[in-house]
């Protein structure tokens, strides 16, 4: 099951080139842009790990597309996602998050049933990946 | 070089008319120029650079190739972006930081590079402190410069042949690896004194062969030292008196003969020093004579001859010795390089 989160996330993966416009987009207007990754899917983690700090201080996208490929490169099997954090004032917050890479093999998340008092029911989702520690999800 | 001639012919308006009727695989060479804007680039260059002959030359050559390269590319010929990393070595004060600082711009309205900027670094930007700091320092730095030129000054301290466990060598293996990579994501330039960059490069030959451009500043003649001398003072607003500007000559005749003379960077500090006594000389002569108590827009413009020739530089050695000071005739002045 492919997770569709963020921006294009309904989209065929970007390639790098696309990727690369995008990052153009972003810094032309003044974001930093950010690299973080994980292997715990859910759609309510909002805490992934950072690779390395925000760029704050990079003009063109060669910089930031050397650092996902540094991140493809020592996290293969994770989902990495590349973050524009708009600094203005009062604005200070996200305004484009897609993800970049993700695992080869994507089991995708069962859904759990709770009976609570009265007969009510809870529903919970739950990644199949993260029945595995971290670090062996998605390895194969 | 051979291509100059044919550029400057060609920066004047084209008469030419435009080719309507010539085959599709033929390109309209002058109207190519007129777009690119690389004449107003090399006028603009000739304007506010004074010598510095081998420099223009070769910034010359770069603006046809990359000119050329672009028409190639439109007829589908191939058209392999060339290396651009740079040297400069020369004396002290004769423009390497100055060229480095305009390279960034000129490439960028060649076109060569995306966004033009200049990132100026030293050893302590790229170097680190401990094992494993030099690494993402480096990286950090490249990642920056990226799109833009980076300007690496006193190169040679990157290398400390007599520490092997020194950490400047990491340094420079990230940043060969990045300069044959990704050739086309940024520009690097060297810069530093000629014979310490050159023993520099007998250590690194990688670093030597990965440098197309070795460019020598040459130092300047007086007539060169004298323009640039208008050319910074027409910048401050200020001007030489006739009498003035003949001191300054004398003053550049001799002070080129003295140690420690760092080309136009030896002009600038003599003349932030007339300034002062300018600045001395028309509140002196105020607080004598009240009477006389106004100063002219022109009076503040104008540097006079006893501001040029109070310096320290037109006194004979015979006037020195006797004062007792720490000063000798042929050596340089104790404080620093002070040599009002």
């Amino acid at each position: 099951m492919k997770l569709t989160q963020g921006t294009f996330s309904f989209l065929p993966d970007l390639t790098d080139e696309q990727i690369r416009a995008q990052v153009e987009y972003c810094l032309h207007n003044g974001w930093a842009v950010s690299i973080e990754y994980t292997d715990d899917p859910h759609p309510r983690n909002s805490y992934w790990e950072m690779f390395g700090l925000p760029m704050f201080d990079i003009r063109d996208a060669a910089g930031i597309l050397t650092e996902l490929h540094a991140c493809r490169q020592t996290f293969p099997d994770y989902y990495i996602k590349v973050n524009a954090y708009d600094s203005t004032h009062r604005r200070e917050s996200l305004r484009l998050s897609f993800i970049v890479n993700r695992p080869a093999k994507e089991p995708g998340f069962r859904l759990e049933r709770q009976e609570g008092a009265g007969r009510t029911m809870h529903y919970t989702t739950r990644s199949y990946a993260t029945d595995h520690p971290e670090g062996a999800r998605y390895s194969t | 070089m051979s291509a100059s001639p044919q550029l400057t012919a060609n920066s004047k308006p084209a008469t030419a008319p435009p080719l309507a009727n010539a085959p599709a695989s033929s390109l309209d060479l002058a109207a190519a120029f007129r777009d690119s804007h690389v004449g107003d680039v090399l006028d603009e260059l000739e304007r506010e650079l004074v010598g510095l002959a081998p420099v223009k030359s070769r910034i010359r050559d770069i603006a046809a190739l990359l000119l050329i390269d672009r028409l190639r590319s439109n007829l589908g010929l191939s058209a392999g972006a060339p290396s651009l990393h740079m040297s400069f070595t020369g004396n002290p004060g004769t423009g390497k930081t100055t060229v480095a600082l305009r390279m960034a711009q000129i490439l960028h309205r060649l076109g060569y590079v995306r966004k033009g900027q200049l990132t100026a670094v030293t050893r302590d930007d790229l170097v680190g402190q401990y094992i494993g700091h030099t690494a993402p320092k480096t990286r950090e730095v490249l990642k920056r410069a990226m799109g833009g030129v980076l300007f690496i000054d006193e190169a040679y301290y990157l290398y400390r042949p007599e520490n092997e466990r020194d950490y400047g060598q990491e340094a420079i293996e990230i940043l060969l690896q990045v300069m044959e990579n990704q050739r086309e994501d940024l520009v690097v330039i060297l810069a530093g004194y000629k014979n310490r960059m050159e023993t520099f490069f007998r250590s690194n030959p990688g670093m030597s062969s990965r440098i197309a451009h070795h460019i020598e500043f040459p130092d300047y003649t007086s007539d060169e030292l004298l323009a640039i001398a208008q050319l910074m003072l027409g910048r401050m607003q200020y001007r030489l008196s006739s009498q003035a500007e003949n001191a300054l000559q004398e003053y550049i005749e001799r002070r080129k003969e003295q140690p420690h003379f760092a080309n136009a960077r030896s002009i600038r500090n003599a003349l932030d020093r007339a300034r002062l006594r300018q600045a001395s000389r028309l509140l002196g002569r105020n607080y004598r004579d009240s009477a006389d108590a106004s100063v002219t827009r022109d009076d503040l413009m104008t540097l006079e001859e006893a501001d040029i020739r109070a310096s320290r530089v037109f006194l004979s050695p015979q006037d020195l010795a006797p004062t007792g000071d720490s000063t000798r005739p042929g050596e340089p002045a104790a404080p620093g390089r002070s040599r009002s």
